[in-house]
């Protein structure tokens, strides 16, 4: 909503506050002023010019010679404007004055002919083109012929005007006109309100005798007035009108429009100008439309009806979409005559639908659509039949015909002032409370020591007594609210195990290398169940802006490698990212997916990089499985996971594990497949993902300390010759068993494949600890216990010793 | 003798001044001090000397001994350290060379936010609550006083999954949801989360991003109570000199309804092009929650008032770290995410 302060003016009285003062006041008040805009700002020198000649330029076909008169001399100015012409009062730009933008003017030559000057149109002068009547659109503006030449062509063109732009928020609707605007600066600066004086004299000739109603759909138009005047001459509006209009970032168009966007700005009610002749049946019946019925809109758009959309008619077809946009067929042209002025309460629901329904939002609509003043329908349709005698040469006739169930009865709101103080944490008196609602106009008795409030119409958003509270505080002033802290028992704040526990995943993957990274939950069909350790039917938008936002992610890892790729895709080629989210499974009873929360890494690229010293080493299967295996230690699962060699889609086959909990999976990581690697450009890549849900909801056991050793321990190692298929896992769990309590740790210390054993065989070997917290182990013991070891290892696996 | 025994010292303590290695040092101790040396010579020879002169001369000599014996190990110790020192001279390196790295990742922006606010009001006594991303209707809007139909649910273009279910547009629901649980108890809790918008992605606008919410509700919260924790929230965030000012404002569940604005932390509040020269920036809407959302979870509201707040980490961070636009926060660009990785106390 654009407020010219100008126009204001007119309603209250603001005089001797800046405008940027009044903005202020009127945002700390509740209404945000988003910008203000001077519109004289770099404007000077520019008067009002007569031009008394005009020739074509003998050496440029598009220019044009002009003297004009601009008040005490006749100076010679060139104009490339089509429509300049003689007799014309015109803008002009005297040497020295300044455009919007910075542009100066100059006295110059123009192909040997000196101008004194440029004749403007008026969005050199900073005005919007949309704006712009139609007939100055594309050339210069023509001022009124009794403009005086010389004077001040700015307050001629209302330019001498500050316009403030509120941000409205839903429940403001009151202040989307002049009215409204002019009641809360005034409650604001304690001022009255001066309302229009509607005074004109009306024709004998009733209304009601030329016009007949029929409301069918009474529900969504509870009220329905329509006024009817007569010999109304379609002209060129008066330019204060014009200025008004333009300011409001309203395009003028002809008089009698131009009345009912005038009436709609200054009362909030939108009204509708109709041609009474070509309505042909002198009837109006507002009615539902029938599924397929067409009306042509005012911006020549064919559209086709659906059933439910509120239509007003003549009786046989369509003339307008109630509340939204009039029909072409009845529109108001240069020979209309008799016009009649529609002003109407139409249901919020059903102007809102029906302007979603055909995408067309309007001034009209965006009021109506809120809730309209129901006490201003019959005023509004009244004050732009005085304007048509006034502006038009209109002859109203006598009453209106209408139709009329709607209920203006305003709200009553029992208020007490203690209610209002306990709420605000404030002591702020009653009387006070009573001055600030007389300064809203807001009728108000205080009896009993309670207050007695009638919330009027014009304020739609007055409906209880914390809106009551509302209008009282911010007047009073929010600066006025003292600081306090919630009273009461205090209880103990925090994080439940679970968010403590993700906390902590986050701070090991940081300490472990990874960078958090934040992906999108929305993605294509395509990817939504890539690398997915759990898929169900996917979550779809009804309506999606596009494909690659259209589902749900079951996976976190595609997006994780969308961003993998879009570093590499930069130069960096060493990648470490995790990412903790939720993926979306199916539709649980509450017609919701089930959210679960996964965790998931991506690594490429180098994992030591020091290389000044020349070490350097790529990343690997290990170091991923290293990270998770941290992970595990962290949460205090290691006892409780497994790993199993496992086959996923678009990891590679020989690469790839399955993490297991207690013996279900609840992981996976692996290799990316080569393929996979190539469709994403990236180099040999690892990823993990995994459900964070089952890892922590998983307790941990209490941690209680085991006493440092007292007596040495003993170290044996062993070398084997194995298959290459023999997982070293499967020969540390025979290790293991055989070892018993005595056996403290075995640990991998050597691999080698290669020319030294026998093709297809592969050499290990471990370390073992063996340790007794009690005593100091005997040689003989521990040469017993490894002994059965090493039997154990050649029975179950068939395994060589080496060396 | 005696003269002897003196010109024999004075040798000796020349030639261990004068040795310039260990090595040296040691030929000095076994030449003088040795079996075969002169001093042990002189010992031996004692036996030719009377009886009376004889523990005279044993004195003399064995002070003797004692001074070469003395300076040769003073003199030792002093080679030695020498040596060693030579040794660490040897062993010098550049030390302006850089060190080894450490792998070190860290929290995205985001997470850093939305950890320090939850940080902050855990320490208030809150409770940390979250709920589904995709959510039902009725808490995104019409628990919150938004039924279908009411314009202000054109402020939140929403992606609908079924004509009941859609991906949340807010936190709030997580407020109607715990509200609907905790039944009558009251209620300290923030909430922190994804939520969802139907905005095409540009660099203020993201379908995707983050919020944290804040309810307070018991029998006698009053909107000072809300301005008085705002005021040390603001404070904790953004710098101990931070003021704030309330303005009126407009949401379904809250009435009243604020904005808050804190006094601008770059310049002060003397107008700069963070604050848009106008002192304050905006930081996040609150209001008392309003009687209809209460009622609906199950409150009276003649019994029960509540303050809410909610507000944008993504807003929070691009205004503390002077991050341009939102979608950085989406990208994962590594040379972005890395750079949030020390303290700023």
């Amino acid at each position: 909503m654009y407020v010219s302060t100008k126009w204001l003016e007119n309603y209250v009285d603001t005089k001797g506050i800046a405008p940027a003062d009044l903005a202020e006041k009127i945002t700390r008040a509740g209404i945000e002023v988003d910008t203000i805009i001077d519109r004289s700002e770099g404007l000077t020198n520019i008067v009002v010019g007569h031009v008394e000649s005009c020739e074509k330029h003998p050496e440029a076909d598009k220019l044009n010679i002009c003297q004009v008169n601009v008040g005490e001399e006749t100076v010679q100015i060139i104009c490339g404007a089509p429509n300049v012409a003689t007799g014309q009062n015109i803008i002009a730009a005297l040497p020295g004055a300044k455009l919007p933008g910075g542009m100066k003017i100059k006295k110059a030559k123009l192909r040997g002919e000196v101008s004194n000057g440029m004749i403007c149109s008026l969005q050199e002068l900073g005005v919007e083109g949309k704006t712009v009547a139609k007939a100055y659109a594309e050339g210069i503006y023509v001022l009124p012929a009794d403009a005086k030449p010389g004077t001040d062509a700015l307050s001629l063109l209302g330019l001498d005007d500050v316009i403030l732009e509120f941000d409205l928020t839903p429940n403001r609707s009151d202040a989307l006109s002049m009215l409204g605007v002019a009641y809360e600066v005034g409650a604001i600066l304690s001022q009255d309100v001066k309302l229009p004086k509607i005074e004109y004299a009306a024709s004998n000739e009733k209304a009601e005798d030329v016009l007949t109603l029929k409301v069918e759909a009474k529900e969504d138009n509870p009220m329905y007035v329509a006024k009817v005047v007569k010999n109304v001459k379609v002209a060129e509006s008066p330019l204060w009108l014009q200025n008004y209009l333009m300011a409001a970032g309203v395009r003028p168009h002809n008089n009698v429009v131009d009345i009912t966007n005038f009436v709609l700005l200054e009362y909030g009610q939108p009204l509708h100008a109709f041609d009474y002749d070509r309505l042909e049946t002198k009837e109006i019946v507002v009615r539902h439309a029938v599924e397929g019925e067409k009306i042509t809109t005012l911006d020549a758009v064919e559209r086709t009806l659906r059933a439910g959309q509120l239509v007003i008619t003549n009786g046989k077809e369509p003339v307008a979409l109630a509340g939204v946009m009039g029909g072409a067929n009845s529109e108001v042209h240069d020979g209309t005559t008799t016009v009649v002025i529609e002003s109407a309460y139409f249901a919020p629901a059903s102007v809102r639908k029906t302007s979603k329904d055909v995408g067309l939002r309007s001034d009209a609509s965006t009021r109506l659509e809120k809730g309209v003043d129901p006490n201003r329908v019959a005023e509004a349709a009244e004050r732009a039949a005085q304007l048509l005698t006034e502006l038009a040469g209109g002859e109203v006739l006598a009453g209106a015909v209408q139709f009329d169930e709607l209920n203006k009865e305003s709200v009553r709101i029992l208020l007490s002032p203690d209610y209002v103080n306990h709420r605000l944490g404030m002591k702020i008196p009653m009387d006070e409370m009573v001055s600030i609602l007389e300064r809203l106009q807001i009728p108000v008795e205080a009896a009993n020591g309670q207050l007695i409030v009638d919330a009027p119409t014009r304020r739609q958003d007055l409906r209880i007594k914390e809106d009551l509270i509302e209008e009282i505080a911010r007047l009073y002033g929010y600066d006025e609210i003292p600081m306090t802290l919630p009273i009461g028992e205090s209880v103990p704040g925090g994080l439940n195990s679970f968010q403590e526990k993700r906390r902590l995943v986050r701070r090991y993957m940081e300490s472990a290398g990874l960078y958090q990274a934040i992906t999108y939950s929305l993605t294509s069909r395509a990817e939504s169940q890539s690398f997915a350790l759990e898929t169900a039917p996917v979550t779809e938008l009804l309506m999606p802006m596009s494909e690659d936002r259209s589902v749900l992610r079951q996976s976190l890892l595609p997006h994780l490698l969308e961003a993998t790729t879009y570093n590499v895709a930069r130069r960096i080629d060493t990648v470490s990212l995790y990412e903790t989210g939720s993926v979306f499974l199916g539709t649980q009873e509450d017609g919701l997916p089930k959210e679960v929360g996964h965790v998931a890494a991506v690594i490429t690229g180098k994992w030591v990089d020091h290389a000044w010293q020349q070490e350097n080493k790529k990343v690997d299967f290990f170091v991923m499985k290293g990270i998770v295996e941290g992970l595990m230690d962290t949460l205090g699962l290691t006892e409780k996971v497994t790993y199993a060699k496992a086959n996923h889609d678009g990891l590679h086959p020989g690469r790839t594990a399955d993490i297991l909990l207690n013996d279900v999976v609840v992981g996976v990581l692996g290799q990316l497949h080569p393929s996979e690697q190539k469709k994403r450009d990236l180099k040999e890549t690892y990823v993990t993902e995994m459900n964070l849900a089952l890892l922590l909801a998983e307790s941990a056991e209490a941690l209680v300390y085991e006493q440092v050793p007292r007596y040495p321990s003993m170290s044996r190692d062993i070398a084997l010759v194995v298959s290459k298929d023999e997982a070293a896992g499967s020969l540390i769990d025979i290790i293991q068993e055989a070892g018993g309590k005595l056996l403290k740790d075995v640990s991998v210390f050597d691999l080698y494949e290669g020319d030294k054993v026998d093709e297809g065989m592969k050499s290990l070997a471990f370390s073992l600890t063996y340790f007794d917290a009690e005593r100091t182990l005997t040689d003989e013991e521990v040469v017993t216990r490894h002994d059965k070891v090493l039997a154990a290892l050649k029975e179950k696996s068939g395994a060589v010793l080496r060396g | 003798m005696e003269q002897q025994l003196e010109q024999l010292k004075q040798e000796a303590l020349q030639k261990i001044e004068a040795a310039a290695s260990v090595k040296e040092l040691n030929d000095v101790r076994v030449a003088y001090l040795g079996k075969k040396g002169p001093i042990t010579d002189l010992l031996k020879g004692m036996g030719k000397l009377p009886a009376e002169e004889r523990p005279k001369m044993g004195a003399l000599v064995n002070v003797v001994r004692e001074n070469v014996t003395t300076s040769l190990e003073e003199k030792m110790e002093l080679l030695e350290q020498q040596a060693v020192n030579e040794k660490l001279e040897k062993e010098t390196i550049d030390i302006t060379l850089p060190g080894r790295p450490v792998k070190l990742g860290n929290h995205h922006p985001l997470t850093r936010v939305v950890e320090e606010i939850e940080d902050f009001f855990i320490s208030m006594g809150y409770e940390v609550a979250e709920g589904p991303e995709v959510e039902q209707d009725y808490y995104n809007f019409e628990a919150l006083n938004l039924p279908k139909g009411h314009p202000a649910r054109d402020m939140q273009d929403s992606f609908y999954i079924t004509e009941d279910v859609l991906l949340r547009t807010h936190t709030s629901p997580v407020q109607a949801r715990t509200m609907a649980a905790k039944k009558g108890e009251p209620i300290k809790i923030i909430c922190p989360g994804k939520v969802y918008r139907r905005d095409s992605d540009d660099a203020t606008h993201s379908h995707q991003f983050t919020q944290i919410e804040g309810l307070v509700v018991g029998e006698d919260i009053r909107m000072s109570d809300l301005k008085g924790t705002l005021a040390l929230f603001a404070k904790k965030m953004f710098g101990e000199e931070r003021e704030i000012r309330l303005r009126p404002s407009f949401f379904p569940f809250t009435e009243p309804s604020v904005e808050m604005d804190i006094s601008c932390f770059k310049c002060g509040g003397s107008g700069c092009n963070v604050c848009k020269k106008t002192g304050w920036i905006e930081i996040l809407g609150a209001g008392m929650v309003h009687p209809n959302v209460l009622e609906m979870a199950g409150y009276d509201p003649t019994v029960f008032t509540g303050f809410a707040f909610g507000m944008g980490p993504e807003r929070i961070a691009m205004l503390k770290y002077g991050v341009e636009d939102i979608r950085h926060f989406f990208t994962n660009d590594m040379r972005f995410i890395s750079q949030f990785n020390r303290t700023e106390v």
